[in-house]
């Protein structure tokens, strides 16, 4: 882990993966052991294109680092075009993000199959490794929301 | 409030040696609701199953969370038994503290906070899980076939010997299709006719087959298991229970300049007809057309020369609505127009079609396979094929995919003129021969090394019609030289599209076309006979270029399927869909327009907003047709759609819990 001032920076990463494909690409990082980050916490959703703009800025608002969506590849979608209306959702989220101060590397959108366990590992580990240097997140933080 | 089970699993070590199961266990006990949690070696084995359901009964739990490996390994197990003790299956959650937990994380701290607060997001989702019920839906056993071709009559064979009814709809007057008009196939040069007579004759006679021919379907209303079809059976101006198909109508008709579709065009045929020979059903059609009785007003020879006084000149179209649990579409292919190629003088009459080539060689063919040149009558000296004509051409006028059938049966068309006329010099122009079907390699390495075929790499870029032979130019391309060469007879591997009736099909199904217009699969490994939209499935070429062992592989494939829908006595529907809030819906379809499934339509209902009530246009899901994606959810501006079991309020407590 890296020191940034005088505290330890564990970031809060969330993880939206899509049930056919992404969350089954983790479920195969598992199964192979193939280590990334603990502060990846991922959430199951039944396709990429079930994930609301509305998630990820709670994300944020609730003190997230980093979101991270993942989905089929192009053309794999369990159902039929979900990902490329995911896609589109999200290139136009993360550009508006961006403009709010929400740094490029916080959002990441990548397609994993059900077959690429070792992808999954390693995109994790290299989002995380980003927000790592990128430090903590406060643009969109929302003190009140923090319970403790 | 509901009342939380939390049950965190050791999975023998392999939770419990990266993972402090107590920790998880006692901090789970602190979370919101939560009045009760264990630990258990085996969750799954049947001790620890029983575990969860005494504790069901003596806690009142309303919510359970399992906290243990993949939910896409065990929650259909623990759903299950929820639902034996009387629990609804989804009032169950899984977090997943194996896979995404002590499997990858070697620091056990880490692992154990993790665990923790995965299960307080599985904790903070339970508590707004509510019941849902699979809903039913009956299954009509009866399935209709859209195309009697090999496709089609392939199909309904498969699906009638199972012991279900089936109609084909064939929009020309006899079924068969494009197999009826070949000569002979590849790779083993067996005859057209002999193999697929006797599956037309099988049926027309089979006892839980109707044929609608010279048939068209009007409208589909419906979903999966419960379609309703209207099929309207054209004027055939004949009675097809009276005809006894003797033949004497289209032996007397005067009216002889249609160009019969059958033999393409090269030669007519009567305004009474039967499409050929061993047409199935063998029942003429009068093409009003043609007709001198239906153009003057005179004439009606054929009503006196018909002994059982079948001909019937006031008939009408007749619309037969039915209902089916199943839809197969197998509308086929046609070969590509030509006119913007011009450049191959497609409009000589020595220049053939592959499809025109079939019909010459066939003995029952316009020349009663006699290999001549259509202009004079000659017997050709030699014969040039070009391939591709249109494949594998990205330019507008052409078609940008491979139409895969074409290097067999110019080879085939090769060797068959090479067998009877050993003295006929055969070229074949290629750009590539594509040959990876069983026993097609040899085959093609026969024509060429065997039968003494000239295959040339290369294009042709001019043919000129020169009166009493042709010229045409082309590019050797492995010779690097410019050839110009005279040749008396040349056909043309064109291009095949689906066709243009293939659209509206497809559009009164919901299923969806590509962009070159075939037919799209659901998934391309996976589900390759399904349309996306349930109940309807595919076979044959309209779905891509396709060969007859391809084409049957697949309408058997869609049979089976056909078969495991028709054979179950309901439909279970997946109960995670969208569904929409009827007080926030204002109507205004953007959930429709995402939907693949089609699943979305539109009701005028009443609604009683706070006591004020009113007629309201309101999206209702179609739960049988819902997969459950949840793109209708996102797109809805007003909010008001929402997908059940992965509702926006469940996604925004899990990630209020995870972000803690
Ligand atoms: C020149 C040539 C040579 C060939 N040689 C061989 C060969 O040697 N070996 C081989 O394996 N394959 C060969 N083929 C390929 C073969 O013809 C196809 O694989 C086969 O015909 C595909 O069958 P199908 O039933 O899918 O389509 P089709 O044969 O096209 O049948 C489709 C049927 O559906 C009907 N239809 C269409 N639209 C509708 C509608 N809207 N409503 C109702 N009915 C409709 C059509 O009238 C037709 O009867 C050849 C093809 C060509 C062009
Ligand atoms: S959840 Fe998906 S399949 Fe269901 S209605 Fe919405 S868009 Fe259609
Ligand atoms: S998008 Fe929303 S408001 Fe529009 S019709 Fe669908 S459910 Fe109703």
């Amino acid at each position: 882990m890296q020191i940034t001032g005088e505290q330890t920076f564990t970031p809060l990463i969330t993880a939206f993966c899509c049930n056919w494909c992404s969350y089954a690409g983790a479920d195969l990082a598992g199964t192979s052991r193939l280590a990334y980050p603990a502060e990846v916490r991922i959430i199951k959703v039944p396709c990429s294109c079930r994930i609301n703009p509305l998630f990820v800025l709670r994300a944020f608002q609730k003190g997230a680092d980093g979101v991270i969506i993942c989905g089929c590849h192009p053309g794999d979608c369990h159902y039929i075009m979900g990902n490329y209306y995911a896609r589109r959702r999200m290139t136009l989220l993360f550009s508006l993000l961006d403009f709010m101060g929400i740094e490029r590397g916080r959002t990441h959108l990548e397609w994993v199959s059900a077959a690429e366990g070792a992808k999954f590992a390693a995109t994790m580990s290299g989002f995380a490794e980003n927000i790592h240097k990128l430090g903590k997140n406060r643009r969109l933080e929302d003190l009140r929301c923090k319970s403790s | 409030m509901k009342r939380v089970g939390v049950f965190v699993c050791h999975c023998g070590t392999n939770i419990a040696a990266a993972v402090d199961v107590g920790e998880v266990v006692d901090k789970a006990r602190l979370e919101r609701g939560v009045v009760f949690s264990a630990e258990y070696p085996y969750m799954c084995s049947e001790a620890g199953q029983t575990m969860i359901a005494n504790a069901v009964k003596e806690h009142n739990l309303t919510g359970v969370v399992v906290s243990a490996c993949s939910p896409r390994m065990h929650e259909v197990t623990f759903r299950k038994a929820a639902a034996k003790i009387g629990l609804n299956p989804y009032m169950l959650e899984m977090a997943n503290i194996r896979e995404q937990c002590s499997w990858i994380h070697k620091d056990k701290d880490d692992a154990t906070k993790k665990a923790v607060s995965l299960t307080s997001a599985a904790v903070a989702k339970v508590h707004l899980n509510t019941p849902l019920f699979a809903g039913e839906s009956p299954v009509t056993k009866r399935a209709l076939v859209i195309g009697g071709g090999i496709a089609g009559i392939s199909v309904a064979l498969d699906v009638a010997d199972a012991g279900y009814d089936v109609d084909i709809v064939e929009s020309t007057p006899g079924i068969g299709g494009r197999m009826a008009q070949l000569d002979k196939t590849f790779p083993t040069l067996d005859c057209s006719a002999c193999i697929l007579t006797p599956k037309m004759v099988d049926a027309a006679t089979h006892d839980n087959i109707t044929l609608h021919t010279y048939s068209e379907v009007e409208s589909v209303e419906g979903f999966v298991g419960d379609f309703t079809v209207t099929i309207r059976k054209k004027a055939r101006s004949v009675d097809m229970k009276k005809c006894t198909g003797c033949g004497a109508c289209y032996d007397k008709c005067p009216a002889k300049k249609a160009p019969s579709e059958f033999e393409e065009g090269l030669s007519n045929r009567k305004a009474i007809y039967i499409p050929f020979a061993q047409a199935v059903p063998n029942v003429p059609v009068i093409d009003r057309e043609q007709c001198i009785k239906f153009k003057t007003g005179k004439c009606g020879l054929c009503e006196t020369v018909c002994a059982p006084g079948a001909i019937d000149f006031e008939q009408q179209d007749e619309l037969v609505t039915q209902k089916y649990g199943a839809v197969i579409v197998a509308t086929g292919f046609r070969p590509i127009e030509l006119g913007k190629f011009g450049e191959y003088a497609p409009e000589s009459k020595d220049v053939l079609t592959s499809l025109e080539f079939e019909r010459i060689t066939n003995a029952a063919g316009p020349t009663k396979g006699a290999l001549v040149r259509l202009s004079d009558g000659r017997k050709p000296k030699s014969i040039t094929f070009i391939q591709c004509v249109g494949s594998r051409d990205t330019t507008p006028r052409g078609k940008a995919y491979c139409s895969k059938i074409c290097c067999m049966y110019t080879a085939k068309h090769a060797m068959l003129v090479k067998d009877k006329y050993p003295d006929i010099d055969v070229n074949v122009y290629y750009i590539d021969v594509r040959s990876p079907g069983k026993n097609f390699d040899e085959f093609y390495r026969r024509a060429a090394e065997e039968y003494g075929v000239n295959y040339i790499k290369g294009q042709v870029g001019k043919v000129v019609d020169m009166g009493d032979h042709l010229v045409l130019q082309a590019a050797d391309m492995l010779d690097n030289r410019q050839i110009t060469a005279r040749t008396d007879m040349i056909v043309l591997a064109t291009a095949i599209e689906p066709l243009k009736s293939t659209k509206p099909i497809a559009s009164m199904l919901t299923a969806s076309i590509d962009t070159n217009g075939f037919m799209t699969e659901a998934h391309p490994k996976l589900k390759p006979v399904e349309s996306p939209t349930a109940g309807v499935f595919l076979a044959g070429a309209c779905h891509g270029p396709k060969d007859i062992p391809e084409t049957v592989a697949q309408a058997g494939a869609a049979a089976a399927k056909v078969l495991g829908l028709l054979s179950k006595s309901k439909l279970t529907t997946n109960p995670c869909v969208a569904a929409a809030d009827e007080l926030a819906c204002n109507g205004c379809s953007a959930c429709e327009s995402v939907c693949p499934y089609g699943a979305i339509g539109y009701e005028d209902r009443q609604i009683n907003d706070h006591g004020v009530r009113g007629n309201q246009r309101l999206a209702a899901v179609n739960t049988a047709l819902c997969q459950g994606c949840g793109a209708c959810a996102v797109t809805c501006p007003s909010g008001a759609m929402d997908l059940l079991g992965f509702s926006n309020r469940q996604i925004l407590a899990e990630v209020d819990a995870l972000c803690r």
